[in-house]
Parts: C-alpha cells; structure tokens; sequence
C-alpha cells in the first residue's frame, strides 16, 4: 500500500510573495522604472500581497556589465517603495560573491524586511557571514537554495541545515531553472519538512519554463512549504515565474487562506504588468530548451542578444551551456559559448570552399 | 645563498605554495605553521623534511632567530592575518600576505611588482586569486587608453575553495574590486566570485569586461592584451586567452582559462596555481634584492 498522504490544504495559511519587481527586471533587462516600481508595488499592496522582492534581478549589487546595469539602483528602488507600503513587507535578494554584508546593511537600514541570501545549492557555506548578520539584525532571513535540481534531495536537505544553522529562519528550495516536475519537488520539500527544525519556514520558487509553475508550487504546500514565490502576469527569466494572480485563485478553490484578493490580483496582472513587458511571457523554444536541459533562467535574453550579435542560435548557446553544467552567475559563460560556436562554424565553411 | 621562509597556513594555498617553494632558487621553505595537528598540508611539510607545528604562528615566533627567518607567507585568513603580520614585523621578518585582509600594497607581479624594488615593504599583500588572474588584463587595457570601470568574474571549482574563502567571500570581492582600480588601473573596480560543482572539476574561467572612457583602440589594446598574456604564462604556463578581446561599443571583454600546475590540487585549480606563483615571485624578488644587499629587513612596531 502506498502511503496515504494528506492533500487537503484548505484552511492552511500560505505566504505568498511577489517577484515581477526583482525576478522581473531579468525579463525587463533591468530597465523598470522608479515609477512603474512604485506602482507595481502598491497595487500589489492593495491586492494583499504581502510580501514583494525589489532589486537588480541578480540581488543586491547586481548592476554590473555581466548582468546588465539597471535604470536605478537598488537603494533608489527601495527607497521609493517602502514608505509607501501600507501592508506588504519587501524583500531584497542577495548573493554572495556579488554582494556583500554592506549591501545587506544598506537594505536593513532602508527599510528591507526579509533578506534572501541565494547560494547554489550545493555552496550553502558561503552565505554564513551573510546569514550571521541578517539574524543579529533581526531580520525575516531566508536561505535560497538555487538549481535546486543539481544536487539530491538529501544532500540539498544537508545544505539547508547549514543555513538552518547560521541562522536562517526558513528555507528556499529554488528551481532557477524551470526543470523540477512535481515528484521532484515534492521530495525535496518533504525531506526538508521531515528534517529541518518543525519552527523553520519551508519555500519553494519555481520558473514556469516547463510549464510546471502552479503544479510544482501545489506539490510544494502539499508536501509543506508554506511560502511560495510567484508573480503577477508571471513576469520573470525564463518562461517567468508561477504565474501568481493564478495560483492564487488555485488556492482560493482549494480554500487554502493567501489573503490576497483574487479579482484585484488578476488586475495588477493584466492592466498594470502586461502592458509593461517588452516580450510575451511564455514558453517559448528558448525557455523550453532552458527547462528541458536546466539551465538557470536568467541566462535567456543573454542568450538571445549573443546569439543575435554573434550569428549563433541561441537554443544551441543554451544546450551548451548546460552541458557544462553552468551554474547561477555564469552569465559571462554565454558569450564565451557563441564565440567558440562561431569560430566552429566559420571554420566549417572555411573547410567546405 | 637562499632565505629561510615560514609558510603559515597548511590549507590549500599554503601546501601548493609549499611545492612551489621547493623549487625556488632565492627561498629556502623552512616552516609550515598550522593548527591542525592532522592537516595533510603538516604532514606532506613533514615529508618534506620541513619543521612544523600546529600551534600556529606564536610557536613559531621562538625560532625566527635561532632558523633565521627573514620571509614568511601568510595563507590564513583575512581575520587572523593582521595579528600573525604584526607578531612577525616585530621580530624583522617580511610577510608576503595571500589572505585577502590587504594591509599592505597590492602587489600583482607583472603589473607592478618593480614598483615594489628598494621600498622595504614589511608587509605586501597578493589580492585574490581572482584579482592576479584579472588585474594583468585590466591593466593591459589601462595602459593603452583609459578605463572608467573594470569588472571582473572569476569562476572556480568548488573543490578548490577552501573553507577559508568561503568563510571570506565579502573580503574576496571587496579586496579584489578594491585592487581592479588601484593596480589595474580602471576608475572603478567591481568584482564577482562563483563557485561551481560540476564534476568532473572545471578550470578556473575569468572573465574581464572594461568600459573605455573614449571609443577603445581596438589593435592596440589586442597587442596590449596578448604582449601580458605571455608576461603571466613565464609564472603560470597554463594561463590562455580563450576568447577575446571583444568590443562591443566601449565594453572590452576577455574570457580567460587558468590551468594549474598541478603541484598539489590537481590541474583545474588555477585559482591555487595563480596565487602561489605570484606570490612566490614576489618574494623572490625581494630574497634577491635581500640577498643582493638591496634593502635590509628591520624590526617595526606594526
């Protein structure tokens, strides 16, 4: 007999926390403005979400030439929006190597409620001096666990611990890549709930590049998570992210409590982000190769514009860089990839005359 | 003639540099200082015929006069760095600093290290292994026109960073950022480090993207770039341009490998390679100037 398992989630509380504002600028190339932030953010607002991510797509201290300078920095961002959110909390995300605890501090003093400190998932050691900073700050801190796929459950499961460990009050298993199915993140959430202190927050983030957004995030909560991470419209790398204005509707059937309002949600989603997305949000053959294969979202639209610029297509640049098991902040990796693919294919020629 | 050295740090670095050091023909590696008594760093220090102790740095302080010891290596970390520098000043010995706490000047040898000749510096410190496989690039393209904003990636195995980088990532990139401007030369300096699992391990890959203040002189700097290229391969054979340099406006990017000799972490861990060699240069650099009669080493009161 297979184990029974509980499904029924109505009446359970879930958190759910908005990403077109960070996620989002991957897909915006980091463009979005002051003015569209504040809007954004306080439709969001009155929506009831109640907790919303600004920053450079890559975190903290992403404005950079790998990543691509955004139109504001993130102090300006955030300066603008937190005083004007009467409910929501915002979140910053940050990633060592990029970022440092300066970063973090900056973001404690303007006002950033919860602090992500992103690692690949097999790397969770490096945030500690990270993690160790935003507890004794006393902040709503989140370890976030990236390409969640790369690395087995219980090794995942080992990397969390350390973040546990540092000081991190709830953790992220995170499918930068749009890869996971629903077995996959079933298990890992499980192990997690089983395993990590029952105080621990469990979250899962998800891309929707195989189209598994809502699925993976319902198997998420089913199997204990009780953060999940989407955004309006979907807007984020990739195929985006769990399209939220309709998982939180999913919820509402399944009478599981977000309080986010379902019609206001929809609203922000169609009048306020789709007007604002320079491309269509969806699974194209880019993001589907990116989901297939696993290969972080972010690296799409760097992948276009190599591709573009070097006469190279850019689902081959995708395959490629997963097959050199690329991870999270590669980015610099993807011109390199079309270059060599150039010179292979002009030598090619060369030999064919 | 050869001068007695202390390696302090039986990690990674300190036993590449160890090996590294065998074959120096100005250094004599006398002393492995650690603080584990179990470390494989000791025990290969040991079979080596090295004397070691892993009581750290103050029980080799009782034998600076006694082994004459004039150079010492620091391979620790960033946070005991200052301390373990300052005890040694204080008894005459030069220290040549591999952690990224950066008390002293930055020294990336083929950038700047003959500014270093004749100053009787106690204390020089080698950036990253990020920032001696970049800054050499940053300054190639500074020195032929100028650079407003020099950023730089540096990716490593994961097998290669060992639990004191990691524990030190913040001091990585604001040291290597902070070195970008001031050795290589651009306005402002960024820095990135990643760490990357994949199995098998991959070679080190730099990458240095540079914004020119005017439109970049693209011959010019491509001679710059391959003329520095080969000034590094006499340190480390195994440091290529892969591709580049691109121009794309005023961005000048170059994609870089850093293959390793191999002398104790196998070959993809160029990071170890880079960082030993540069270091182990510069302080052949001062044993000779020493040795020569150059500068003479004095006690300070750090």
């Amino acid at each position: 007999m297979p184990e029974e398992i509980d499904v029924d989630i109505s009446g359970k509380k879930i958190t759910l926390h908005d990403m077109c504002l960070r996620d989002g600028m991957h897909a915006k190339r980091h463009q979005i403005t002051v003015e569209q932030m504040i809007k954004v953010a306080t439709a969001l607002d009155d929506a009831g979400v109640p907790l919303i991510e600004i920053t450079h797509g890559d975190g903290l201290g992403g404005a950079s030439i790998n990543y691509g300078f955004p139109c504001n920095s993130d102090e300006e961002y955030l300066g603008a929006v937190i005083p004007l959110m009467k409910k929501a909390k915002i979140s910053a995300l940050l990633l060592p190597g990029i970022a440092t605890v300066e970063h973090l501090n900056m973001a404690h003093d303007i006002g950033v409620h919860t602090i992500r400190i992103a690692t690949h998932c097999t790397e969770a050691d490096v945030s500690e001096q990270h993690i160790n900073s935003a507890r004794k700050l006393d902040m709503d801190t989140v370890g976030f666990l990236m390409m969640a796929h790369m690395t087995e459950p219980e090794a995942l499961l080992e990397q969390a611990k350390l973040m546990e460990s540092y000081g991190a009050n709830c953790i992220y298993c995170t499918d930068s890549a749009g890869f996971m199915l629903p077995d996959d993140v079933t298990a890992r959430i499980r192990v997690f709930r089983d395993e990590l202190k029952p105080e621990t927050e469990i979250g899962f983030h998800g891309h929707h590049n195989m189209a598994m957004g809502v699925a993976n995030s319902l198997a998420a909560i089913e199997a204990g998570a009780n953060r999940i991470d989407g955004s309006a419209a979907g807007l984020g790398a990739g195929a985006g992210n769990t399209p939220l204005e309709v998982f939180n509707s999913v919820l509402d059937r399944m009478g599981a409590e977000t309080g986010v309002d379902v019609f206001k949600l929809m609203d922000v989603a169609e009048d306020i982000i789709v007007p604002m997305m320079d491309q269509p949000i969806r699974v194209d053959r880019d993001s589907l190769v990116m989901g297939y294969a696993g290969v972080y979202s972010s690296f799409l639209l760097h992948a276009k514009r190599a591709g573009e610029k070097h006469g190279v297509p850019s689902e081959k640049i995708l395959v490629e860089l997963g097959n050199m098991k690329t991870v999270g902040g590669q980015e610099d990796m993807i011109e390199d990839v079309a270059l060599n693919m150039r010179k292979e294919m002009d030598e090619k020629s060369e030999s064919v005359v | 003639m050869k001068l007695n050295a202390a390696l302090i740090g039986s990690g990674n670095i300190g036993t590449d540099l160890m090996m590294k050091a065998f074959r120096s023909e100005w250094i004599n590696p006398l002393w492995m200082v650690g603080i584990d008594p179990d470390s494989d760093g000791l025990s290969k220090a040991r079979e080596h015929g090295m004397k070691t102790t892993h009581e750290g740095v103050d029980e080799l302080l009782a034998y600076v006069e006694e082994d004459e010891i004039k150079i010492a290596f620091d391979a620790t970390s960033a946070y005991v760095h200052a301390e373990n520098s300052r005890k040694l000043q204080e008894k005459g010995v030069m220290v040549i600093d591999l952690t990224p706490a950066a008390i002293g000047p930055f020294c990336v040898p083929p950038v700047n290290l003959s500014e270093h000749v004749g100053k009787r510096e106690m204390n020089v410190n080698m950036v990253t292994c990020g920032g001696q496989a970049t800054i050499p690039m940053v300054a190639a393209v500074s020195r032929v026109q100028a650079v407003d904003y020099g950023e730089i990636v540096a990716t490593v195995s994961s097998r290669s960073a060992g639990p004191g980088t990691r524990k030190n990532i913040d001091e990585f990139t604001r040291t290597t950022a902070g070195a970008v401007a001031v050795v290589g030369g651009a306005k402002k300096g960024k820095a990135i480090i990643i760490l990357n699992p994949a199995e098998p391990p991959i070679i080190m890959r730099d990458t240095v993207h540079c914004l020119t203040a005017d439109e970049p002189d693209q011959k010019a700097i491509t001679r710059s770039v391959h003329e520095m290229i080969t000034e590094v391969q006499k340190y480390v054979p195994g440091y290529t341009l892969k591709n580049g340099p691109v121009f794309d406006g005023k961005r000048v990017s170059i994609y870089l490998e850093v293959e390793g000799l191999g002398d104790y972490l196998p070959k993809y861990a160029g990071n170890l390679d880079i960082m030993t060699a540069a270091a182990l240069r510069t302080a052949d650099m001062f044993a000779e100037e020493i040795i020569n009669g150059v500068i003479t080493l004095e006690a300070v009161n750090a």
